[in-house]
C-alpha cells in the first residue's frame, strides 16, 4: 500500500482536492431528503416510552394491566420482553460496551439509575392513547439515595449503583464494591525522577461538566416485524450494521432477519452509535405485528440519550528554563453515567500525546454516577484530559516568559516519539501546524481593549477498522457506489471524488449511497474519524480492481493480452501497435454482457494504518469584566488533514468542532437540582452556541500524508474539538490575570472568579 | 378545542370570558406552552381582528401602539424610534427576526414572566395600558398588571387593547440592556429600562428605572429623585444607584444565574442604561 501511496502522491490529481458540490446537496436543501422521523408505513402505531422520574429507585412492581385495557393500546414492553445477559466487554469503536448493562440500559431491570431511565414502551393507534397508557402503569419504586459527582460517587459511604462492581485495574483487587468501575493508567519513563530535574513545576486541578453532542435531529426509528419473524428497521444511526448486531443480541434475532436501513442523518457526533429506540421498535412491533415508530423529544434526547462525561482532573508538568518539559503527570475521574465505560481510557492515552516527552504518567478513573450513560461525543475523554494538560502548558509558558507556541514546538512529538501510550508514532503533522499557526496572521494581529490570545493544540488517534463497500459500472458508462458507513459530514462526496480519479469519469457521472445491511459486508459504524479513511481505502481498492476488470474487457475486444493495455483518462488504451488505440469506460461497459456480464467490484477488508491528526487553534477573547461575558472576536484553526480530499467538507469539520467545543468552554453544562432532575432539557437553557456568538471560524489545512492511505488520508473529524476548551480558557486567564481552571466559563462563573479570586 | 376570530372589542371579550379561553396573538408563547401540554386552552381567541388592536398612532397625545402589532413592525416605526429608541431597542431584543413577526407587546406583557424584555422599558417610558373588557376599557399603568409570574390583575374577559405612551418632551432619553449568556435566542438573567429627562443645563429633571428578571414582577427602583433630581449623574450618585439597584433584587437561585450574579448585573445594568439615556436626554 505505501507504493500505492507514492504513485498518487506523484501523479497530478485532478479531482481529489477540488470543491466539487455534494451529491446529496439539492435533496438537503429541497427538504426531500429523509431523516429518522419521516418515514410512515401503512397500518403504523406510535410507540412512547416511561422514563423513571427518580434518579435512583428500585423497582418493585411494573403493573400495566390497566394500560393494556384501554382501546387503542396494541402493545406494552418492559424488561419482562428482553433476555438477560452476563457481564459481557465488546469493543465499538472507541468505546467499550457490556451487553448486561445495555439491556439495562435500553430497559431498566432492577432498579432506574437516572432521571429518564426507560422503564416500559407503549405501541398505540395515536401519540395521546399512548401517553393515557403510559399514564396507567403503575410501577412502585423504593427510591434511593443517589449519587451525581465523581468526588461523591468515589466516598466509601456513597450510595452504590451496582452492588457487584468491583474496581479493575487495581492492585490488590478491592474485596468490596465500589461505584469505581476501573482504574487505567498509561505512561513511560519515570516521572519522580523527571520532576526532581524540572526547574519549575505547576500542578492545577481541573473541573468539566456534562456535556451533549447537541444533534440537532433527535433519535428516531421505524420497525416493522412480520409474523415470520422478518424484521426492517428504519432508523438514524451513524452505524447500521452495529445497530443490526445489538438489536439482534437484545431481541434474539438471527442478523439476517434484521435489515437496517440508515436515514440521512441530522447530527450525530459519537451520538448516534449505540441504541436506545431501536430495540423497543422492534419488540413493539413483534408483540403487535405492526409497524411502529418512535421519536424522543428534546428533553428525551438530553435525560436519556448518551451525553459525554464530565469530570475531575489533576495537571502536573515540570520544566526546565528553556522550556523543555521533564515530566507530566495527571489524574483523570470522569463520569461514565449509570453504567460503566466513560472514555477515560482514551483521555489518558492523548491527554500528553502533542509532545516528545521521556516522563509521562495518566492515570484515568471510570466512575458510575446516576446521570444517563455516557456515549462517543467527537474524540470522546480527549477534549477533557487535553483541556487540563493545555492549560497548564500555558500557565508554564506565562510563568517561564516563553511564547506558547515555542514551548509546544520545543516539546512537539513527531515521527519516531514513543506516544505516551506506548507505540511509536509515523508522520504527524504537530510541529507543522504550529509553525502554520505561528506564522499565520491572526498570530501577530494587534488586540483590542480587555482582549487577550489563547492557543491549544489537540491530538486524536482515529482508526480504521472493518469495511466494506461496492462499484458497479452500469451499461451507459455511469457508476454506482455501495458505501457502509453512514454520510455525516460529506462523504458520498469524498468517495466519489476518490473513484472518480481512480476511474478518470467526471464525478457528476457516478452515484454514492448507503446500502443497507443486506447489501454489503459488515460495516462498523461512521466514528473515529473513520469514514473517509477506511471506507475511502476500499473505494479506491473497488474502483482499482473494477479498472482492472475493464482492461480485461478492452483486451478482449481488441483480441490483445492484458499487459497490452492501459488505464489512462478513463479510457482503456492499447500499448503498443501502430496507431494509438483506446476505448472509453462507456464503450467497454455497453459491450459488457457480450465480454463477460455486468462488471462490478467489492472491497471488503479489516482496515488498518490510522494516521493520527493534530491541531493548533488560535483565539481572541473579549472579557467584560463587570459583567463576566466573553465574547469570541476572532478564531482560527490550523490542522493536518493527511490530505483533505474535498477541502471544504475538511473545514467544515474544523469549523464545527471548532464550534462545539467553544460551546463546551463557554455555557454548555447539564444542571441537576438536588433530586438528581435535569433542569436545562432544551436548547433555551443547554446553551449550544448561536450563529451570533461567533466569528467566522478562520481554517487552515496542514497536509502531512498518511502513508497507510492511497492519498494520504488521516481523518479530521474528532480533533477540532480538542483545542477550544484550553485555547478559550488560556485567552480569558490572560485577559483577566486570573488562571482559569473550571468549565464551562459563563458569565455567572467569569464574574465570580473575577470578584473573590 | 375551538378557535374564534372576534371582529371587535366586545365580542372578543365574550369570548374570552369562557371558562379556559386564551386570547391569542402572535402565538410565541401560547403556542410553546400547547406544544408542551402546559395549557390545554377550551377556545383559543385570536384577537387580531378587534379594531385598533393592530395600529401604530401620533397624535398629540402621545403614541398608541395595538396590543398585537408584531415587533417587527414597531422596530421599523422610524418616528417611534427617534421618541422612545429604547423601547425599540427592547423589543427587538426578542427571540429572533422570525419571532419578531408574530410576537407582540401585548403578549410579552401578559405572559406574565419576570424576564419579558420589553416590559421594563414600557415602565421606563411611563406607559399606559387600556385594558378592554365587557363593562368597557379603563386605563392602567404598565407596572400594575403583573402580580406574579405567569399572573396579571386582567379579569375573566378582558384582554389589552394597546399601549399609551406620552409624548416624550425635549431632552429625554431612555435606555434598555438585557444580559444573556449568549448574543441572541436567549432569556434574560437581567433586564433594565431607564428614562431620563434634562433640562437646558443638562440637569436631570425626572427619572425612572425599571428592572426585570431579578424579582417576581418587574420593580421599579425607589429613592433616585432626592440622588439625581437637578444635578448631573456623578460617581457618586451613580455608585449610590448601583447599590439601590442591588438591594432592590430579590431575585430566585435557578438555572440562569446566581442570585449573587443577578444582583450584580443589576447595578452593572441599571448604571449602564443611566449612561445610554442620559446621553440620548442631553442629544434630544
Ligand atoms: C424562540 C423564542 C424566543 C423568545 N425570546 C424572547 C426574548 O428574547 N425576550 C422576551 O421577552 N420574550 C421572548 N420570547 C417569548 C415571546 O416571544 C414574547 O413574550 C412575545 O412578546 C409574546 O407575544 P405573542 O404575541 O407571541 O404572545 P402570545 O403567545 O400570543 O400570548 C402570550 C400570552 O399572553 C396572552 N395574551 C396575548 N395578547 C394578549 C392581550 N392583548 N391581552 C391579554 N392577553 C394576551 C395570551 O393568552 C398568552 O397567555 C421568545 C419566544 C420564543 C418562542
Amino acid at each position: 500500500m505505501n507504493d500505492m501511496t507514492q504513485t498518487n502522491l506523484e501523479r497530478a490529481l485532478k479531482i481529489v482536492g477540488s470543491r466539487p458540490a455534494r451529491p446529496d446537496g439539492v435533496d438537503k436543501v429541497t427538504g426531500r431528503a429523509l431523516f429518522g422521523a419521516d418515514k410512515s408505513l401503512p397500518n403504523m402505531l406510535v410507540g412512547r416510552v416511561l422514563r423513571s422520574p427518580y434518579a435512583h429507585a428500585k423497582i418493585i412492581s411494573i403493573d400495566t394491566s390497566k394500560a393494556e385495557k384501554l382501546e387503542g393500546v396494541k402493545a406494552i414492553i418492559t424488561s419482562a420482553d428482553f433476555e438477560d445477559f452476563p457481564s459481557e466487554f465488546v469493543p465499538n469503536g472507541e468505546m467499550v460496551v457490556n451487553m448486561k448493562d445495555i439491556t439495562r440500559n435500553v430497559m431498566a431491570r432492577e432498579k432506574v439509575l437516572y432521571v429518564g431511565h426507560t422503564l416500559a414502551a407503549v405501541a398505540a393507534t395515536d401519540e395521546d392513547v399512548a401517553e393515557k397508557a403510559l399514564a396507567l402503569i403503575d410501577v412502585k419504586y423504593d427510591v434511593l439515595p443517589h449519587v451525581l459527582e465523581v468526588e461523591d460517587a468515589e466516598k466509601s459511604d456513597a450510595p452504590l449503583l451496582h452492588d457487584d462492581m468491583i474496581t479493575i485495574g487495581v492492585e490488590p483487587m478491592p474485596t468490596s464494591a465500589s461505584n469505581v468501575a476501573k482504574r487505567v493508567e498509561f505512561g513511560l519513563g519515570d516521572v519522580e525522577k523527571g520532576f526532581s530535574e524540572a526547574d519549575l513545576i505547576v500542578e492545577r486541578e481541573f473541573t468539566t461538566q456534562q456535556v451533549h453532542q447537541g444533534y440537532i435531529e433527535p433519535h428516531a426509528c421505524l420497525a416493522s416485524v412480520s409474523e415470520d419473524g422478518q424484521a426492517e428497521l428504519w432508523c438514524t444511526t451513524q452505524g447500521p450494521f452495529v445497530v443490526r448486531n445489538f438489536c439482534s443480541k437484545l431481541l434474539g434475532f438471527n442478523a439476517a432477519q434484521i435489515r437496517v436501513t440508515a436515514s440521512e442523518i441530522g447530527g450525530g457526533f459519537g451520538g448516534k452509535t449505540v441504541v436506545y429506540l431501536e430495540p423497543l421498535a422492534l419488540a413493539l412491533s413483534r408483540k403487535s405485528c405492526r409497524p411502529v415508530k418512535m421519536e424522543m423529544n428534546r428533553a428525551e434526547v438530553f435525560t436519556s440519550s448518551g451525553p459525554t462525561s464530565g469530570a475531575k482532573i489533576w495537571v502536573k508538568i515540570g520544566v526546565k528554563n528553556n522550556g523543555k518539559i521533564t515530566a507530566g503527570d495527571c489524574v483523570l475521574k470522569y463520569q461514565a453515567g449509570a453504567f460503566q465505560g466513560a472514555p477515560v481510557g482514551p483521555g489518558a492515552m492523548c491527554a500528553f500525546a502533542p509532545y516528545d516527552l521521556k516522563n509521562v504518567r495518566a492515570v484515568g478513573f471510570d466512575i458510575v454516577v446516576n446521570r444517563p450513560k455516557v456515549a462517543a461525543y467527537r474524540a470522546p475523554g480527549g477534549p477533557i484530559s487535553e483541556y487540563g494538560v493545555e492549560s497548564v502548558i500555558d500557565e508554564i509558558a506565562m510563568k517561564i516568559g516563553m511564547d506558547p507556541i515555542d514551548l509546544r514546538l520545543k516539546n512537539a512529538a513527531k515521527e519516531g516519539t514513543v506516544a505516551p501510550y506506548g507505540p511509536k508514532l509515523g508522520p504527524i503533522g504537530m510541529i507543522e501546524t504550529l509553525e502554520a499557526a505561528k506564522s499565520h496572521p491572526h498570530y501577530s494581529a494587534p488586540l483590542g481593549a480587555n482582549q487577550a490570545r489563547g492557543v491549544a493544540s489537540g491530538f486524536w488517534f482515529n482508526i480504521g477498522g472493518e469495511t466494506s463497500s461496492s462499484i458497479t459500472i452500469n451499461e451507459d458508462g455511469t457508476v454506482g457506489l455501495t458505501l457502509g458507513t453512514p454520510d455525516i459530514g460529506g462523504s458520498r462526496a469524498s468517495m466519489a471524488m476518490m473513484a472518480s480519479e481512480e476511474l478518470g469519469v467526471p464525478m457528476e457521472l457516478i452515484k454514492p449511497i448507503i446500502g443497507d445491511t443486506n447489501s454489503l459486508g459488515f460495516n462498523f459504524l461512521t466514528g473515529g474519524s473513520r469514514a473517509t479513511f477506511s471506507t475511502g481505502t476500499t473505494v479506491v481498492e473497488s474502483t482499482r480492481e473494477a479498472i482492472e476488470e475493464l482492461k480485461k474487457r478492452a483486451a478482449l475486444l481488441w483480441e490483445v493480452s492484458l499487459d497490452q493495455v492501459e488505464w489512462v483518462d478513463g479510457h482503456a488504451r492499447l500499448i503498443s501497435g501502430n496507431e494509438p488505440k483506446t476505448m472509453s469506460l462507456a464503450q467497454i461497459a455497453k459491450q459488457a454482457g457480450k465480454t463477460g456480464g455486468p462488471i462490478m467490484a467489492n472491497c471488503s477488508m479489516n482496515v488498518t494504518g490510522a494516521g493520527p491528526s493534530l491541531g493548533t487553534h488560535i483565539v481572541d477573547v473579549e472579557v467584560d469584566e463587570e459583567t463576566g461575558q466573553v465574547s469570541i472576536v476572532r478564531y482560527t484553526a490550523i490542522q493536518d488533514a493527511g490530505k483533505a480530499i474535498h477541502p471544504a467538507y475538511v473545514e467544515g469539520q474544523m469549523q464545527g468542532g471548532a464550534v462545539q467545543g467553544i460551546g463546551w468552554a463557554l455555557n454548555e453544562e447539564y444542571i441537576y437540582n438536588d433530586k438528581g432532575e435535569l433542569e436545562n432539557t432544551g436548547f433555551l437553557d443547554y446553551r449550544i452556541p448561536v450563529c451570533s456568538d461567533v466569528p467566522m471560524i478562520d481554517t487552515v489545512i496542514v497536509e502531512v500524508p498518511n502513508p497507510n492511505h492511497p492519498y494520504g488520508v488521516r481523518g479530521v473529524g474528532e480533533t477540532p474539538i480538542i483545542p477550544p476548551l484550553a485555547a478559550i480558557s488560556n485567552a480569558v486567564s490572560r485577559a483577566t490575570n486570573k488562571r482559569f481552571d473550571e468549565l464551562p466559563l459563563s458569565p455567572p462563573k467569569v464574574l465570580a472568579k473575577l470578584m473573590h479570586g | 378545542m375551538d378557535y374564534v376570530t372576534p371582529t371587535t372589542a366586545m365580542e372578543a371579550s365574550k369570548a374570552l370570558a369562557q371558562d379556559g379561553a386564551f386570547a391569542l396573538a402572535g402565538g410565541t408563547d401560547l403556542l410553546v406552552k400547547l406544544k408542551t401540554k402546559f395549557v390545554s386552552p377550551s377556545v383559543i381567541v385570536d384577537i387580531k381582528q378587534v379594531p385598533k388592536i393592530m395600529s401604530i398612532e401620533n397624535s398629540t397625545d402621545g403614541w398608541w401602539i395595538g396590543a398585537a402589532v408584531p415587533c417587527a413592525e414597531i422596530s421599523e416605526h422610524e418616528s417611534l424610534r427617534q421618541d422612545w429608541p429604547g423601547l425599540v431597542e427592547s423589543l427587538s431584543l426578542i427571540g429572533s427576526t422570525q419571532i419578531q413577526g408574530r410576537a407582540t407587546l401585548g403578549g410579552n406583557l401578559c405572559n406574565a414572566s419576570p424576564a419579558a424584555d420589553s416590559v421594563p422599558a414600557l415602565i421606563a417610558a411611563y406607559g399606559t395600558c387600556i385594558i378592554s373588557g365587557q363593562s368597557g376599557d379603563r386605563e392602567e399603568p404598565i407596572e400594575n398588571i403583573v402580580t406574579s409570574p405567569g399572573v396579571t390583575v386582567l379579569e375573566k374577559g378582558e384582554f389589552i387593547l394597546g399601549f399609551k405612551l406620552p409624548k416624550p418632551e425635549s431632552g429625554t432619553g431612555d435606555a434598555y440592556l438585557r444580559l444573556i449568556p449568549r448574543s441572541e435566542m436567549d432569556i434574560a438573567i437581567v433586564g433594565a429600562g431607564t428614562s431620563v429627562s434634562v433640562d437646558k443645563d443638562k440637569k436631570i429633571t425626572s427619572i425612572r428605572v425599571a428592572l426585570g428578571a431579578i424579582a417576581p414582577t418587574q420593580i421599579i427602583l425607589d429613592g433616585l429623585e432626592d440622588l439625581f433630581i437637578g444635578k448631573e449623574p456623578n460617581e457618586n450618585s451613580i455608585n449610590k444607584l448601583i447599590s439601590i439597584a442591588e438591594s432592590a433584587c430579590r431575585p430566585i437561585k435557578d438555572k440562569r444565574g446566581t442570585v449573587e450574579y443577578r444582583t450584580k448585573i443589576a447595578g452593572v445594568l441599571a448604571k449602564r442604561t443611566l449612561t445610554i439615556a442620559y446621553k440620548r436626554a442631553i442629544n434630544h
